[in-house]
């Protein structure tokens, strides 16, 4: 009986302590150090919430550079991916299907080696990111849609070169584009 | 680009940090005076003041056990009767609704037993009450009821003649608080200067750029992140995990999250040794652990780069994140898998058939490499045993382990705890792959099907949480037979080793002479390292040969399902 009284006894203090104290004592350390990041690092446009930097949203217009597939849809509610095992009748499908429509959509010579990232759909389904040669190829198509200039086609090429995140610290991770942040960039282009 | 470097980076943070935190922890667990006594110990203090705790008083095994089991109990009531009523509490933005009682149950089975196993999706089935007041603090002290495990075992390894195994309230205590609590808020801290969430607004409608909405969920996330990677819990507060950007934003909030994984796992090895007077036990587990990590590592990364003739691609980033490339991924799930962590930055279930394989034989092998927080040396301990048994029938001398004879009992227990993980893999698999409930839930046909219940069955009996998450397995079905095998996963090895420790306690301590058979040199690593593979493939190597080991295989011949 004496065991009983001290395990509810501890179970509250701890539950007090862990998940109240602590979380209320991050929070309130988050919001005043890191208001931003602690917020979603959301980007407003007119007080309207256009998205996230961390959030892939769906971009699959001819204006815009198109964003990593998703087996989500880009809907994060709830987030995940395809969980197709790489023997999967289906993944093969759409891999071949995704290679086709990104050759087309971006006019490009159709032997060509389409980066893995365009191909493969992401874990989270939100991947905000591509390779830095998934957006390059996609340069020409965005330059003639927009009815792009020599001069400005050359801005654009130096807008995405100029949004390629290299590798954190120099070697952590890999190269890539913000996909959101390009074409927000985009749009004020000219 | 820089792939090795930042294995090398990884593993000498690791390896550095491990004597730094495990000798923290033994002045904590001892009792010592340590960095932390000081501004804490008022807390500590405070806690056996208000729950009537009398901090000098020690039990036997029995009476540990009891209060353990009690404490957890209780733990696992609040959790499912919180789930149950999240409609009717506060702090449920998204007007989410009561959850049913078989993922309840599963939900409270799983953050008890630190499995962290996730048949719901966070998102769009738990409210911010339940992640933080339910699930955060399970997180904590499941974590902590590890330790304490490990605790009890250590002191009947190094006391003699008594029945007296310390206190599971200050064993369970002193982890939280100097241990796990600190490190956390530093960490979480840390976590959102890089991007990870923390607040408690309602979820965001975004108008994107191509004119549709997005609705983007929101919540105290950095805290939960902070203990899950931490405490080898693995629970995501999103479906994806660590893969979510507002889980793991950053190559760096990457790297660290890695090594949170495996940071006190590590450090208690070195504990350990110091516990038990002699750092070579210690670094001896250490190395074996190392071996079989860099053996697995070295497999999945072959797995992963090797040329794919099904899409003609030797850069497989299916259910991979651009920002975390290949490599990062599978430091991770590997990583993940040996660590009964279980969370996850890339998805398993599209892992190359090797890499997901080397992910199984972690956690079938009984979560030893560093494994969950005190359950990865204890867990260890079971396989030290069987091969001082061993060793001693082979040479024809009575086996010894620390100067403490072995005898039928302490072998039972531990063969005890060993057929209760291989019972729940082998003859659950087996049930759910000849019935229409089991297999109305594969994402994937072939062989890779049969790999998904095989790996959710080894996820919940080796209590690492992780998932090829193909399977939907938020049926009646898995809810139930996962919830159970997580149950006999954790209390089925917990308590024969607890009365391993009661009996070990009882014995003399023989001092060493020169027929003792050594239990801290390279032989010794040699003959376990053996044993664990031995007793591991022979008991599951039929099982991944319909699964991975075919799939590849196949694979290879570009054979599709």
């Amino acid at each position: 009986m004496k065991t009983f009284g001290i395990a509810i006894k501890i179970f509250l203090v701890f539950t007090i302590l862990t998940g109240v104290i602590y979380p209320l004592l991050v929070t309130g350390i988050a919001q005043v150090v890191f208001p931003h990041q602690a917020n979603g690092s959301l980007i407003l446009k007119d007080d309207k919430i256009i998205g996230s930097e961390l959030i892939g949203q769906q971009s699959d217009s001819t204006i815009y550079f198109t964003s990593r597939p998703s087996a989500i849809g880009n809907n994060p509610l709830p987030s995940g991916g395809s969980n197709y095992g790489l023997t999967s009748v289906k993944l093969k499908a759409q891999v071949a299907e995704r290679k086709a429509k990104f050759i087309a959509f971006n006019q490009l010579d159709k032997n060509l080696e389409v980066p893995a990232d365009m191909l493969f759909a992401s874990a989270s389904g939100l991947d905000p990111h591509i390779s830095p040669e998934a957006a390059k190829l996609q340069i020409n198509r965005v330059a003639s849609v927009r009815h792009f200039t020599n001069i400005e086609k050359e801005k654009l090429k130096a807008l995405v070169d100029k949004t390629i995140e290299t590798p954190q610290l120099t070697c952590l991770g890999e190269s890539r584009v913000n996909v959101l942040l390009l074409n927000i960039a985009l749009d004020k282009l000219k | 680009m820089y792939d090795f470097l930042q294995i090398i980076i990884f593993l000498g943070l690791l390896i550095s940090l491990t004597p730094v935190l495990g000798n923290f922890m033994y002045k904590v667990f001892s009792g010592e005076k340590h960095l932390l006594s000081t501004p804490l110990g008022w807390l500590e203090r405070l806690t056996y003041k208000l729950v009537g705790v009398d901090a000098s008083e020690e039990t036997n095994w029995k009476s540990y056990a009891f209060g353990l089991l009690l404490f957890n109990l209780i733990g696992f009531l609040f959790v499912f009767l919180l789930q149950l009523t999240q409609a009717q509490l506060p702090l449920n933005p998204a007007n989410l609704p009561n959850v049913s009682w078989h993922s309840a149950f599963n939900t409270a089975v799983s953050f008890m037993t630190n499995t962290n196993w996730q048949g719901y999706a966070g998102e769009t089935t738990l409210s911010y009450l339940v992640q933080m007041l339910a699930l955060t603090v399970q997180n904590f002290v499941s974590a902590a009821t590890g330790i304490a495990v490990l605790l009890a075992l250590t002191k009947g390894l190094s006391r003699k003649t008594t029945d007296k195994l310390g206190n599971f309230w200050v064993d369970l205590t002193r982890s939280t608080l100097y241990v796990l609590l600190p490190l956390s808020i530093v960490f979480a801290v840390f976590l959102v200067g890089q991007g990870v969430i923390q607040n408690f607004d309602t979820y965001q409608t975004t108008h994107t750029l191509q004119g549709t909405t997005q609705v983007i969920p929101m919540g105290p996330v950095a805290s939960q992140e902070a203990i899950k990677q931490l405490g080898t819990n693995g629970g995501g507060f999103f479906n994806a995990n660590s893969a979510h950007p507002f889980e793991n934003p950053t190559p760096l909030s990457n790297l660290l999250e890695m090594l949170a994984i495996l940071l006190i796992p590590a450090g208690l090895t070195f504990t350990y040794g110091k516990m038990v007077g002699s750092k070579k036990q210690g670094w001896t587990i250490f190395i074996v652990m190392m071996i079989l990590l860099l053996g697995g590592l070295a497999i999945s990364l072959y797995g992963e780069y090797s040329a794919n003739p099904i899409f003609g691609h030797s850069a497989l980033m299916e259910g991979k994140e651009t920002r975390f490339g290949i490599t990062n991924s599978v430091l991770w799930s590997t990583s993940t898998s040996a660590a009964s962590n279980g969370s996850v930055n890339a998805m398993h279930d599209s892992l190359s058939p090797l890499a997901g394989m080397v992910a199984m034989i972690n956690i079938m092998l009984g979560e030893i490499i560093f494994g969950g927080v005190g359950a990865g040396i204890y867990g260890m301990i079971v396989f030290i045993i069987l091969t001082v048994f061993i060793a001693g029938l082979m040479v024809g001398r009575s086996p010894e382990y620390l100067g403490k004879k072995v005898e039928a009992f302490e072998v039972t227990m531990a063969i005890i705890a060993n057929l209760a993980t291989s019972f729940v893999i082998l003859l659950f698999t087996a049930w759910a792959s000849v019935t229409t409930l089991g297999l109305s839930s594969l994402n994937n046909a072939g062989p890779h099907g049969f790999s998904e219940i095989l790996y959710a069955f080894s996820s919940a009996a080796g209590n690492n949480g992780s998932a090829f998450a193909g399977l939907n397995a938020n049926t009646v079905f898995y809810n139930v037979l996962l919830g159970i095998g997580m149950l006999i996963g954790r209390f089925g090895v917990i308590i024969p080793m607890l009365a391993i420790a009661g009996s070990m306690a009882k014995k003399k301590i023989t001092p060493p002479s020169t027929g003792t058979f050594q239990t801290d040199n390279w032989l010794f690593v040699m003959l376990l390292i053996g044993v664990i593979i031995i007793v591991g493939g022979l008991t599951y190597f039929p099982a991944l040969s319909f699964g991975p080991i075919v799939e590849h295989l196949l694979m290879n011949n570009g054979i599709t399902f």
